[in-house]
């Protein structure tokens, strides 16, 4: 047995010596002269090498090739943010402009605990629900709260606290995947330092949202009037924030008579 | 000689590995878009098999049969397969850049391409010798190919075809995968070995 052991080891071993001795020497032999920009090293060592995918390539080394190319914005990397953007476009001697840095922000304000009308127990998974009748909440346009945006979060930002979606606006990074997987389309990119959010995602008209949840918005058109800067527009029963025009005066999260206009970082009940 | 000829073309057309064995599905459905790119998938894969196969039955004969190591078979095919599609990844990114890029990630997946095991299996299973063994590993990799190859110039035509909703992509390449798989079906009347 033990010499069993022995001559399957001492086998395997030599096998791989002479196996890797084998593709040193190939390696050497094969090695390519590389006309691979330098450039494109010196990138990939300053990006973040999270390899998320939101700059829209595939590794960050996918990124770091099309920069030189000259096919991607010096400023791609959203996860990097302004200071990866200026040591990538110090490497290639371009000008850069700073890209306000985004975060993803549910707009439900019960983000996943809102009013069922029927018991779901299939897979827990927001695209699965979201098939069978458009998901087990009463308003069509609610968080889910099954969590697809927490699985898909590269960062660990997104958790579930006490059946609520909870995103860590430290973590982060604005990279959009939770954007693009969410069947209902209620997460959102806002700009990080702007405070004031209409909490609601629903289209339906005011009625229905009035008999069917207590804080959404039912397009009274209130919030539009009030806002001295017009940066709030009505769109299919739904309020949205212009937040280039914003100013925060939180004006209209005063004047929201189903109070879904909230002024705070953190959305605390 | 025509026990020799036997075996290859038992490899390529009758007991076609992708077709017959369903071995091999991931480059055969991944890299069937373009019938240029398949073919140098394809013989990648070939190159890969019909070096396998010899290698193999040198160390399955000497070392693993000789120390009654049998046990170790899946292990040592799976480390001459790695290296050897490793030599196969730096030649063709030194020969072809393109190609190389083309390939992307299915190149170094040729290392577990089910297929290229399963000829190395298959080939001490049916207790080939040396020279049957490589034929074999080459007919093997030439039928990978000729699948693959069939499959991408039937992908190019359907870019042109106007395919019900429903059934784009994955679903119509699943459909042709198991009509090709049909007409092969037609080959197994012919003497295998």
């Amino acid at each position: 047995m033990g010499n069993q052991l022995l001559v399957s080891l001492l086998t395997m071993g030599g096998l791989g010596l002479i196996l890797s001795i084998g593709l040193a020497i190939a390696n050497k032999r094969l090695k390519v002269e590389v006309e691979e920009d330098p450039r494109i090293q010196e990138i990939a060592s300053v990006l973040p090498g999270l390899n998320c995918g939101a700059c829209g390539f595939a590794m960050c080394s996918g990124f770091a090739k099309a920069l030189v190319e000259g096919k991607a914005p010096a400023n791609g990397c959203i996860p990097g943010g302004e200071e990866v953007a200026k040591q990538v476009a110090s490497i290639l001697r371009i000008e850069v402009e700073a890209r306000e840095k985004k975060i993803a922000k549910i707009l439900c304000y019960h983000r996943g605990k809102a009013r069922t009308q029927f018991d779901y127990q299939g897979l827990e998974n927001c695209r699965a629900a979201n098939l069978l009748f458009g998901g087990n909440k009463t308003c069509l346009y609610s968080c889910l709260g099954l969590g697809d945006c927490i699985e898909v979060c590269p960062f660990d930002a997104i958790t579930l606290v006490n059946g609520k979606i909870e995103i860590d606006e430290e973590r982060c990074t604005g990279c959009g995947k939770c954007v693009s997987i969410c069947p209902k389309g209620v997460v959102a990119l806002i700009p990080e330092e702007k405070k004031v959010h209409i909490l609601c995602n629903s289209k339906d008209k005011g009625a229905i949202v009035r008999k069917i949840c207590k804080e959404g918005c039912i397009g009274c058109g209130i919030c539009v009037k009030v806002c001295p800067e017009e940066a709030i527009t009505l769109k299919d029963n739904l309020a949205y924030i212009d937040y280039e025009k914003c100013t925060e005066c939180g004006i209209c999260a005063e004047k929201c008579p189903t109070h879904v206009i909230q002024v705070t970082s953190n959305i605390e009940q | 000689m025509n026990e020799l000829l036997l075996i290859i073309i038992s490899a390529v057309v009758i007991n076609n590995f992708v077709l017959k064995y369903f071995l091999g599905i991931c480059p055969f459905l991944g890299v069937s878009k373009q019938v240029e790119a398949s073919l140098s998938m394809g013989m990648a894969v070939t190159f890969v098999m019909t070096l396998t196969a010899p290698v193999v039955w040198l160390i399955n004969t000497f070392i693993l049969v000789k120390f009654d190591l049998r046990f170790l078979e899946y292990v040592t095919d799976i480390i001459v397969i790695a290296a050897l599609v490793q030599l196969v990844e730096m030649f063709i990114r030194k020969t072809s850049h393109g190609l190389y890029r083309t390939l992307g990630i299915y190149l170094p997946l040729i290392t577990t391409n089910c297929a290229i095991l399963f000829s190395a299996l298959f080939l001490v299973l049916r207790g080939y010798n040396l020279i049957q063994s490589t034929l074999f590993g080459f007919g093997s990799g030439v039928g990978f190919t000729l699948a693959i190859v069939i499959m991408a110039g039937i992908r190019e035509e359907l870019d042109f075809a106007d395919v019900p909703e429903a059934l784009q992509g994955a679903a119509s390449t699943l459909i042709i995968a198991g009509f090709l798989a049909l007409a092969f079906m037609g080959f197994s009347g012919m003497p295998t070995k």
